[in-house]
């Protein structure tokens, strides 16, 4: 599946376009297929959010989106080293996937 | 140490206040992200992994109880209660929001501190030795030549723009503390048999993807034309670096290119041109900001102590350094607890030590390049009341140049420009040679990390370096060995093929192996490697 992220124009938080917004949460990500192009063009232009960009990723059986490179799959959850700093997580697995 | 004079002042408040401005356009969206990220980084404003990275510059290391209090309180006011002390002696925040952004430059402004020039394409932040001051085997104090060329270099029109970042250190002393021959210009000052002092140019070198050490330019320039030769430095490389060649635009391309002595001459063409123009500042701002840096008022007090406690002992022996008067000595405050995070102190901690410099080393605190602190004046007799407070803290280990004082940037944990993590190897290596009781046995062995090419734990110089690299989106490590940032420069050649994160582990046990079998009385890993040759350690490697 094709994915969008990005850094929140306020926070730098990362975000993962959800369909209609963007969330913190990774699992949150929706396919966008074919229409990337143009939702990051109508994205860059409404400036809320840093930079946006598509990437690979998969989603699990349980319905947990794992993005494909590791950069991104550390921006998903958070510093490894620095775990009580992590974004939230419905995903137990969480970081057994990042590395 | 210096303090603002009312133009130092309000050149800060009035760059805060511009950039408020900047900022609130960005997020008004009057300005797209492309003319908001030059104006951002200007400001030491970083877009990272996370979140938005601050870095605040730590004048040639030295800071005081107040500022220390200052970035405690940012850490605690605007990011997650903890900073990052960096290889250049500056402090990150890794949590940082834009909308806070001009708020912790006010706050920071207040305590004569900011971020200018902690990024982009300029003269960044001037390096030091951490000892400066305090020294026994200083010729003398540099850091009043680091405040000359500090406020030289501060907003300077003609070089806001170089082609490339650019870094300045200062020494002056004949040991190097501050891997000076490693920066585009690094400045050693001297005495010359007849007493007279003067500064030595190094130019040309650097770490990241073209590792060089500088060659020396000219062996005395008179400290009276030490901001003519600087500015005759920069010119020239002004004029003829690579532009067009992000990678090759570094001031270490041109003067390879050129060949040391072809860029000399240009330089001191440059130089006789300067000279008649008269761009030196007048000798009264020098003496102005030498005042500033006098030496505290030292006491008489005991030379010796009870080293009875033997953790105490070790300690001592570890992290104390020789300094001038008998009576004292500089205390390194390691941010390398077994397993922790090199470089990383949390509020509470930086409050502790800012206190400790007031109590016991004259106000004055140091931010080593190895990513550690500094208490640069403590009397002897004050020295188990200081360790007992810092063990208490965490902040206790006896261990400056061991194996444990692993040099690492954030890597991939929090940086963009990151293909590897390089704090979890870091954590992983500490722990193993601490529980195996391997870190005394083994002595001296200064290991670094950097999760990328740009060399930010400065890889090249470690006795051991450690390089990730992305190998088809998986992390691996190139092991080097041999080099070395101090008097003995060195760069350290590659092992061999890379490792997984459990691989280069085991690398490094193995390579200490091979040391511990092969030493000589007195020997350092270094010294063992440049006696031995890299054949013995590459056959207990892939052998």
């Amino acid at each position: 599946m094709k994915i969008l992220t990005g850094n929140d124009l306020r926070s730098g938080a990362v975000t993962w376009w959800n369909g209609t917004g963007w969330s913190l949460f990774v699992d949150d990500a929706v396919d966008v297929g074919d229409e990337a192009e143009e939702i990051l063009a109508r994205e860059t232009a409404a400036r809320r959010v840093n930079v946006p960009y598509a990437i690979e990723a998969t989603i699990d059986a349980a319905g947990h989106v794992r993005p494909a490179h590791i950069k991104d799959r550390v921006r998903a959850l958070g510093p490894t080293v620095r775990r009580d700093l992590a974004v939230p997580t419905a995903d137990k697995t969480g970081w057994d996937w990042v590395i | 140490m210096y303090q603002y004079d009312s133009y130092d002042q309000a050149m800060v408040d009035a760059r805060v206040e511009e950039f408020r401005d900047q900022a609130r356009r960005r997020l008004e969206g009057k300005l797209t992200e492309d003319q908001f990220k030059p104006l951002r980084l200007m400001n030491g404003l970083y877009l990272q992994l996370h979140a938005y990275m601050l870095r605040v510059a730590v004048p040639y290391g030295t800071l005081n109880s107040q500022q220390m209090e200052a970035l405690a309180d940012i850490a605690e006011k605007y990011d997650r209660g903890y900073g990052h002390f960096t290889t250049r002696q500056n402090i990150q925040y890794n949590w940082i929001k834009l909308e806070d952004a001009a708020d912790i430059l006010a706050d920071l402004s207040r305590v004569e501190m900011h971020a200018i020039q902690t990024s982009g394409n300029c003269i960044r932040n001037i390096s030091s030795d951490h000892f400066a001051g305090a020294a026994a085997d200083e010729v003398v104090d540099p850091r009043p030549y680091a405040e000359l060329l500090r406020q030289w270099s501060s907003f300077h029109p003609e070089f806001t723009y170089l082609p490339r970042k650019f870094k300045i250190a200062v020494i002056a002393s004949e040991k190097d503390r501050a891997a000076m021959r490693l920066h585009d210009i690094g400045i050693r000052i001297v005495r010359r048999d007849a007493g007279e002092i003067g500064a030595q140019f190094y130019v040309g070198g650097g770490m990241g993807r073209t590792p060089m050490i500088a060659p020396l330019v000219r062996d005395f320039v008179p400290l009276d034309q030490l901001i003519t030769y600087a500015e005759a430095c920069l010119r020239v490389y002004n004029r003829y670096g690579r532009r067009d060649n992000k990678y090759k635009a570094r001031i270490k391309i041109l003067v390879h290119e050129l060949g040391a002595a072809e860029y000399t001459r240009q330089v001191e063409e440059e130089f006789a041109h300067m000279l008649a123009v008269g761009v030196e500042p007048p000798r009264e701002e020098l003496a102005r900001i030498a005042t500033y840096f006098a030496d505290p008022a030292f006491a008489e007090g005991p030379k010796t102590l009870d080293r009875s406690d033997p953790d105490f002992a070790l300690w001592v022996d570890r992290n104390t350094h020789r300094h001038k008067h008998d009576a004292y000595v500089s205390a390194v405050i390691s941010l390398k607890p077994v397993g922790g995070i090199p470089g990383d102190a949390t509020a509470d901690q930086m409050r502790l030590v800012a206190k400790l410099a007031r109590d016991y080393s004259f106000d004055e605190l140091r931010v080593m390049h190895t990513q550690n602190l500094l208490l640069p004046h403590v009397r002897i007799a004050d020295l188990h009341a200081v360790w007992t407070a810092l063990d208490q803290a965490g902040l206790g280990a006896p261990n400056m140049d061991t194996i444990e004082d692993i040099i690492a940037c954030p890597g991939l944990d929090y940086c963009s420009l990151a293909n590897a993590r390089s704090i979890p190897l870091a954590q992983r290596i500490s722990e193993r040679f601490a529980q195996a009781g391997r870190t005394e046995v083994v002595g001296e062995l200064k290991l670094k990390i950097s999760g990328c090419i740009n060399a930010c734990g400065h890889h090249h110089a470690g006795h051991i370096g450690i390089l990730g690299v992305d190998k088809k989106g998986t992390e691996n490590y190139q092991l080097s060995l041999g080099g070395s940032e101090a008097e003995d420069v060195s760069l350290a050649k590659i092992t061999g093929p890379g490792f997984d994160e459990d691989g280069v582990i085991a690398a490094v046990e193995k390579v200490t192996d091979v040391y511990l079998a092969s030493r000589t009385d007195g020997e350092r890993f270094l010294d063992t490697y440049r006696r031995i040759g890299m054949e013995p350690f590459k056959e207990a490697l892939y052998g």
